[in-house]
């Protein structure tokens, strides 16, 4: 009864507020999804019309056909996409191969030194590419590695962090059924493949995903070890732009568009999980 | 008999599972931070072979380099800038998104879309936003009669552009931690509250949301807080440290003095200070967590 009234004596008031609030959060989102808007459009737009400060959504001027035209056969924008493509999928790969054992065995597997290697795995995730990237950079130029895919993906084929991640995920696995198919005759490899990583699908999803996005969008690594044409990253590539590569500003954003575009199309289809995965890495600290 | 041999063979197939991780965790996190110890006291250079120990050297240089100075005051005034405004903005964004649940949905994929996004490719977006001359902002900031502003190109303001940029880049990913942390709150201490006769909106905020919603907010400000540390991507898009330093963020300067100059030496001390820097909020959120724990 009392929630009732309660809820009467403020509904009036509160539903001019609520209304006022909501069209604040849309214009807020407006703000957040105008730039691109505003990129999309410029890729659209001849030059002189993207830097018209008085902006309009709509090109008077279609361009769009020959921008992306230029920049996706003219321009070597295809293998900078294949290129990022090859370097995250060779990494996700290689994570998980490693790091899916490892957290098995960490979670459900007695051996000695365990706490000590898990400690390390703790310890680990604190450490960001930016300190140890000297040490590793000195050694692919020393072995004459550098501008190589492997030089791209090498710091990251270990991820402690889905090591802890898998690790937590196994350890709520049920102890019992591991037992039961031990008893029946099941191997320990049978039981990983059957009966635990089936159970992990939706970490690794997870995880996949944040991995992909976080070494798509990667500048820092590439920038230091990637110096040719050829082995260049979509990412990368827009540092170009950074001494006016392109006068052609139609094209550069087209190319800008081309860069973020996978990212962001991956994001609306799997918004649950894209929201999931990246989110859970704040864990990382 | 055959218990035993088990078990062994369990050990045995533990070792094969962790040794591939072990290796790479060996090569790619404990070797590289020894020799970045080991590197921080050496003159190494990478353009010359010959190099030799200097001692503490590399840290003393630290305290009378006016770079190092410049670039700890710039990130501390970014920092200042980004942190309560990303905090603020997404503990609102988040409560207001609750009340809302037939918008919840949409509200959330719009405000979470910059951060799947390419930082670096929306960084031009935003320089040419940013434009003093033919950008959009200026264009409208001027309808109501205010600037033209000089986002990017002006010593004093280009902290504040950095921080606006991030700012946009990151409230979805706190607004989405805070709104999980919101929704774990029982909805019996609301009804609580309002028996107790808190039922105004601030009163429901001080005397249940924010107390509520301690570990969530201490996580989410250590999380921006490395952020904000880890400033990279705009600066060396945008400005590259420009005009005249006024941009250069510490980890800028420790990427500049180890890949632009090679000073390899004085670079690895720096990012041990980085480290050290992140260590330090890393041990701040285990602490409370543990405390939380106690509670």
């Amino acid at each position: 009864m009392s929630s009732i009234s309660l809820s009467l004596r403020s509904y009036a008031p509160r539903s001019v507020w609520s209304l006022i609030g909501t069209l604040f959060l849309f214009l807020g989102a407006w703000v957040m999804v105008f730039p691109f808007i505003w990129m999309v459009s410029s890729s659209l737009k001849p030059t002189d019309e993207v830097y018209d400060a008085n902006f309009s959504i709509i090109p008077r001027t279609f361009k769009g056909f020959e921008n992306y035209y230029e920049v996706l056969f003219n321009q070597p924008y295809l293998i900078y996409l294949m290129n990022s493509f090859l370097v995250c999928c060779g990494i996700l790969i290689v994570q998980l191969l490693t790091a899916v054992p490892a957290a098995y065995a960490l979670a459900k597997l007695k051996f000695r030194g365990s706490s000590i290697l898990f400690g390390t795995v703790i310890a680990a995730l604190t450490i960001p590419i930016n300190v140890t990237s000297i040490p590793i950079y000195v050694a692919l130029a020393k072995t004459g590695l550098l501008d190589t895919y492997l030089a791209m993906m090498l710091p990251f084929f270990i991820s402690v962090f889905a090591i802890f991640l898998f690790r937590q995920f196994f350890r709520g696995f049920p102890d019992s059924i591991i037992d039961a198919a031990r008893v029946d005759g099941f191997s320990e490899m049978e039981i990983i493949l059957r009966l635990v990583l089936p159970s992990a699908v939706p970490a690794i999803a997870a995880f996949s995903v944040f991995s992909f996005v976080a070494h798509w969008n990667d500048l820092y690594w590439p920038l230091i070890v990637v110096t040719s044409q050829d082995k260049m990253t979509a990412t990368l590539s827009m540092m170009q732009y950074q001494s006016d590569f392109d006068t052609d500003y139609g094209r550069t954003f087209a190319s800008a568009t081309v860069v973020t575009a996978p990212m962001v199309i991956a994001f609306l289809f799997a918004r649950r999980l894209f929201i999931r995965g990246i989110t859970m890495t704040g864990v990382k600290g | 008999m055959s218990l035993g041999t088990k078990k062994r063979a369990q050990t045995r197939l533990a070792y094969m599972l962790v040794l591939p991780a072990t290796l790479l965790i060996l090569g790619i996190y404990i070797l590289p931070i020894l020799t970045v110890f080991g590197i921080s006291f050496t003159d190494y250079s990478l353009v010359s072979n010959y190099y030799e120990f200097v001692g503490l050297e590399n840290y003393r240089h630290m305290l009378a380099d006016e770079a190092f100075g410049n670039a700890i005051v710039n990130t501390l005034i970014y920092a200042s800038l980004f942190l309560p405004s990303s905090f603020i903005i997404s503990l609102f964004l988040a409560i207001a998104i609750q009340e809302r649940k037939q918008f919840r949905s949409i509200l959330e994929v719009l405000y979470f879309l910059p951060v799947t996004s390419t930082l670096a490719a929306m960084a031009l977006v935003w320089a040419a936003l940013m434009d003093s001359n033919q950008g959009v902002i200026n264009h409208w900031a001027g309808a109501v009669g205010l600037g033209p502003f000089n986002w990017l190109g002006s010593e004093t303001m280009v902290l504040f552009s950095m921080a606006l940029i991030s700012l946009w880049s990151v409230i979805g990913f706190n607004m989405v931690l805070f709104l999980a942390g919101l929704t774990a709150i029982p909805s019996s201490l609301y009804e609580a509250a309002a028996i107790d006769g808190a039922d105004h909106p601030v009163d429901r905020f001080f005397r249940v949301t924010w107390p509520m919603l301690g570990p969530t907010s201490m996580f989410v400000a250590v999380t921006s807080s490395i952020t904000a540390f880890k400033l990279f991507d705009t600066v060396a898009i945008l400005t590259q440290g420009g005009p005249n330093r006024s941009s250069e963020v510490f980890l800028y300067l420790t990427f500049l003095e180890g890949f632009e100059y090679f000073n390899m030496g004085y670079s690895a001390a720096l990012s041990l200070v980085f480290l050290g820097i992140i260590f330090l909020f890393a041990l701040v959120q285990a602490l409370f967590v543990d405390r939380n724990v106690q509670y």
